[in-house]
């Protein structure tokens, strides 16, 4: 919203939580003006919103921090040719991580690539903030990050906005040739990193003024406070409730007295670093703490400043093992950081329930670990593959996308996983050195357009052995049903229908027809809850030499309507459980130590039914 | 009058519609929100976790521990483990039908739901337990169950907000053909 308030006029990214509602939020509430789009990946979004900034166009591209890892090598160059719209790099972070690979920082990208990063504590700042970061983006010239992490992303707030007659208006006046400006040489990369250098001293100097960066004084007498806390994002918000609760506390027990609250340093802009105000901050202070997420990035650069400036203060942090070094922070964690800090002793977490009445042990509780849902062929399509090579020498690599949960118990299929698309890459090098293992690689749809197919052409060229396997379900469903080339969507018509959305606008890019094209030995297609067939073919394909591919087609369970449920005939169930034991379905569970079908979550695939030894689920 | 509101429950149960509706509701009347939930790999029948504050002076839409004045829980385990939250004297809704995790059929046991409510009715005064199987069996419908919840919870008066506001603000959300069955299960009272 405040990037359509800034004037935005195109927005790319690719789905990733917990970015993938800035994209489909500018495309719910675009007027028509704006272009939008879900691009095969990030790499292919940044160029996209590059080569709009390059025409004047205000533009921004969303992705999560791993989708960042992709699209760096675009980044790291137009860090030094720069742009004439502004630019907005919007990059989600997931401390915990909540629902990612890595725990890594954005800070530090933006640092490494030299570009100014915003890096906002609320949604009614972020909503702000970003306007601001078109603003300055466009004045030098320069893309900006924008970095909210996974609890900004997912707050909801009341806030103020803007009406659409305040919005800023920007009408891109086209690309102007010019190729000492947009053709990047040796040369031409020297003079403008000096630029870049200049700069960025520059920004730090007009960070420190800028409003989002302060220093907040809780006491009257604003002298001799002799510690401080310096914080970002979220952990400013739980900063405030720990030192509103504190001095709640400190209220009620003493009355009137007078508590010493440290000064606290908010920074809103990580790169280039507010040094003067970091420096007036720390002036006179004896012991400062630092609260982030992720990396102690403001800790370092407090470390660095107090050697440079000569400053005798104690800079306390994760380096120290004042704050959680891995994780994310909570309103109870921070509150303890900063008693043990202060020497609060009595300021520990507050009473909860659970101490009421006597102190009986809580009873043991369930864990739950996510699953497939009830119905999805992903399930099918791992259960044939397990069934057809069951005994024989196998490694089956995984992929990023819901088909990772095939990891869990029963199903037990995912041996790898590391990023988006390395599973083919992995599954080739394990057969190079062990030439009798069959080797699958599994592979979503959205997933095989964005990493995948360069993986397949260099199994092809270097003549591995391996079989391909992948997961159609024709969505991105992962991260909440996005559309892909495989689909025959875009984005703009979607959200101009979204309620009924048209058949087949776009052209569809056909699986099938990518991997004959790249010259794959052998490609089947197969409806995964056809059990029988889709054994036959797995067999049928281990059994050939070279690259070859089966494609499981089956649309997400969560897309379409769902048929009858199944039920389990008493008479003929003779309670063996392989049902359960063996798909692990959750619409599955036992009652009377028989096979129970909870109707409500059926969706009438009919793997069980197909399963079952006694023909008993009909 | 703030509130703090804590939802628990299990991916798929419908706590966001329900936390939306508060807020909406709440935003109708002028009453400031915020809220945060946890939503991407917890759907896949995970845990799942929904904040929402209503009030004047909100800094952050998290809460510590000891800070929630209710509890609306959607299953029953998901309430104990979320119990933490609540304030010593707050209030507790809990739905008394368990989700059981695949994990738990496939080790052939079953957590026993009378362990979680009796340690409920142990820990918390101010407790209501919902039967929101035998309310969607009689209302005709599974997908009740957040709208009983709902109910329940505005009932127990801990919010500012009638039944009434909760209404409006699902007509607002809820397609028309559905707007009858979810006033019924608001007005449920077993």
């Amino acid at each position: 919203m405040g990037a359509i308030a800034a004037g935005v006029n195109l927005v790319a990214g690719y789905p990733g939580t917990p970015s993938t509602e800035v994209l489909e939020t500018a495309a719910k509430h675009n007027d028509g003006s704006i272009y939008v789009e879900w691009s095969t990946n990030e790499k292919a979004g940044m160029e996209v919103a590059a080569g709009a900034a390059y025409s004047g166009a205000r533009s921004m591209v969303t992705m999560k921090q791993v989708g960042l890892n992709v699209a760096s090598d675009p980044l790291m160059s137009l860090e030094y040719i720069g742009v004439k719209g502004g630019m907005v790099v919007m990059v989600a972070d997931d401390p915990g991580p909540i629902s990612s690979q890595t725990e890594q920082d954005t800070r530090h990208y933006a640092a490494f690539a030299k570009l100014p990063c915003f890096d906002p504590s609320s949604v009614q700042e972020a909503y702000d903030m970003i306007q601001e970061a078109f603003e300055l983006s466009e004045r030098y010239g320069t893309p900006v990050f924008f970095r909210p992490t996974t609890r900004v992303c997912h707050g909801y707030a009341s806030i103020d906005i803007k009406e659409p007659s305040e919005y800023h208006v920007n009408k891109p006046d086209g690309f102007k040739r010019d190729t000492m400006r947009w053709v990047i040489f040796p040369r031409l990369s020297y003079a403008n990193h000096k630029k870049i250098e200049a700069r960025n001293a520059k920004l730090s100097e007009v960070f420190s003024d800028y409003k989002r960066n302060f220093i907040e004084r809780y006491n009257e007498n604003n002298d001799g406070v002799s510690r401080g806390i310096a914080t970002h994002g979220i952990s400013y918000t739980y900063t405030q409730e720990a030192l509103d609760s504190c001095r709640a506390s400190f209220a009620k027990k003493d009355g009137d007295a007078e508590t010493e609250f440290p000064d606290v340093l908010k920074i809103s802009t990580p790169f280039p670093f507010p040094e003067e105000l970091a420096v007036k901050f720390l002036t006179g202070k004896k012991e400062v703490l630092c609260i982030e997420e992720l990396d102690p990035v403001i800790e370092r650069q407090l470390i660095y400043l107090c050697g440079k400036y000569n400053l005798n203060v104690k800079i306390r942090g994760k380096l120290t093992h004042d704050v959680n070094d891995a994780g994310e922070n909570t309103i109870d964690s921070v509150k303890e950081s900063i008693a043990g800090f202060m020497g609060w002793q009595d300021m520990t977490a507050n009473p909860d329930a659970t101490g009421n009445g006597d102190d009986a042990a809580p009873p043991q509780l369930p864990v739950r670990p996510p699953v497939l849902c009830a119905g999805c062929p992903h399930r099918a399509s791992f259960y044939a593959v397990k069934e057809a090579m069951r005994g024989k020498n196998t490694i089956f690599c995984g992929d990023i996308g819901c088909y990772t949960l095939g990891n869990a118990m029963p199903l037990d299929m995912v041996d790898t996983c590391l990023c988006m698309g390395a599973g083919l890459g992995i599954a080739q090098g394990v057969g190079h050195i062990e030439p009798d293992k069959t080797c699958f690689a599994f592979v979503g749809d959205s997933t095989f357009f964005a990493s995948a197919i360069t993986g397949v052409v260099n199994a092809v060229y270097n003549k591995a052995d391996m079989i391909l396997v992948v997961l159609d379900n024709s969505t991105t469903a992962m991260t909440g049903h996005q559309p892909h080339p495989g689909t025959g969507h875009r984005m703009m018509e979607l959200a101009a229908n979204y309620e009924k959305p048209a058949d087949d606008i776009a052209n569809v890019v056909s699986i099938e027809n990518v991997l004959r094209g790249i010259g794959v030995a052998a490609v089947e297609t197969v409806n995964p809850l056809d059990h029988k067939k889709s054994v036959e073919i797995v067999k049928k394909m281990a059994g050939i030499k070279g690259v070859k591919a089966i494609i499981f087609k089956s649309p997400c369970v969560v897309m379409v309507k769902h048929d009858k449920p199944k039920a389990v005939e008493k008479d003929k169930c003779v309670s063996c459980k392989k049902c359960i034991n063996s798909i692990g379905c959750p619409a599955i569970i036992l009652n009377d130590g028989r096979a129970f079908i909870d109707a409500s979550s059926c969706t009438g695939c009919g793997l069980c039914a197909q399963i079952c030894p006694v023909g008993a689920i009909v | 009058m703030n509130n703090n509101i804590f939802f628990c429950g299990v991916g798929g149960q419908g706590t966001v519609l329900a936390s939306k509706l508060i807020a909406s509701a709440a935003m109708r009347r002028g009453i400031p929100v915020m809220s945060a939930e946890t939503i991407g790999m917890a759907q896949k029948g995970g845990s799942v976790f929904s904040y929402l504050r209503l009030g004047e002076n909100l800094h952050c839409p998290m809460l510590a521990s000891g800070t929630a004045d209710i509890i609306i829980g959607f299953e029953p385990a998901e309430a104990v483990r979320s119990l933490r939250y609540l304030r010593p004297d707050g209030c507790v809704i809990v739905n008394v039908h368990p989700i059981m995790p695949v994990t738990a059929v496939l080790n052939g046991g079953s957590y026993k739901v009378s362990e979680m409510t009796e340690y409920l009715k142990a820990k918390v005064a101010n407790l209501t337990l919902v039967d929101c199987k035998r309310a969607c069996d009689e209302i005709g419908s599974p997908k009740a169950m957040n709208m009983v919840m709902l109910g329940a919870a505005i009932r127990t008066g801990v919010m500012d907000l009638s039944l009434d506001d909760i209404k409006a603000a699902m007509r607002e959300r809820v397609k028309p053909q559905f707007v009858e069955m979810n006033e019924r299960a608001l007005d449920y009272a077993g």
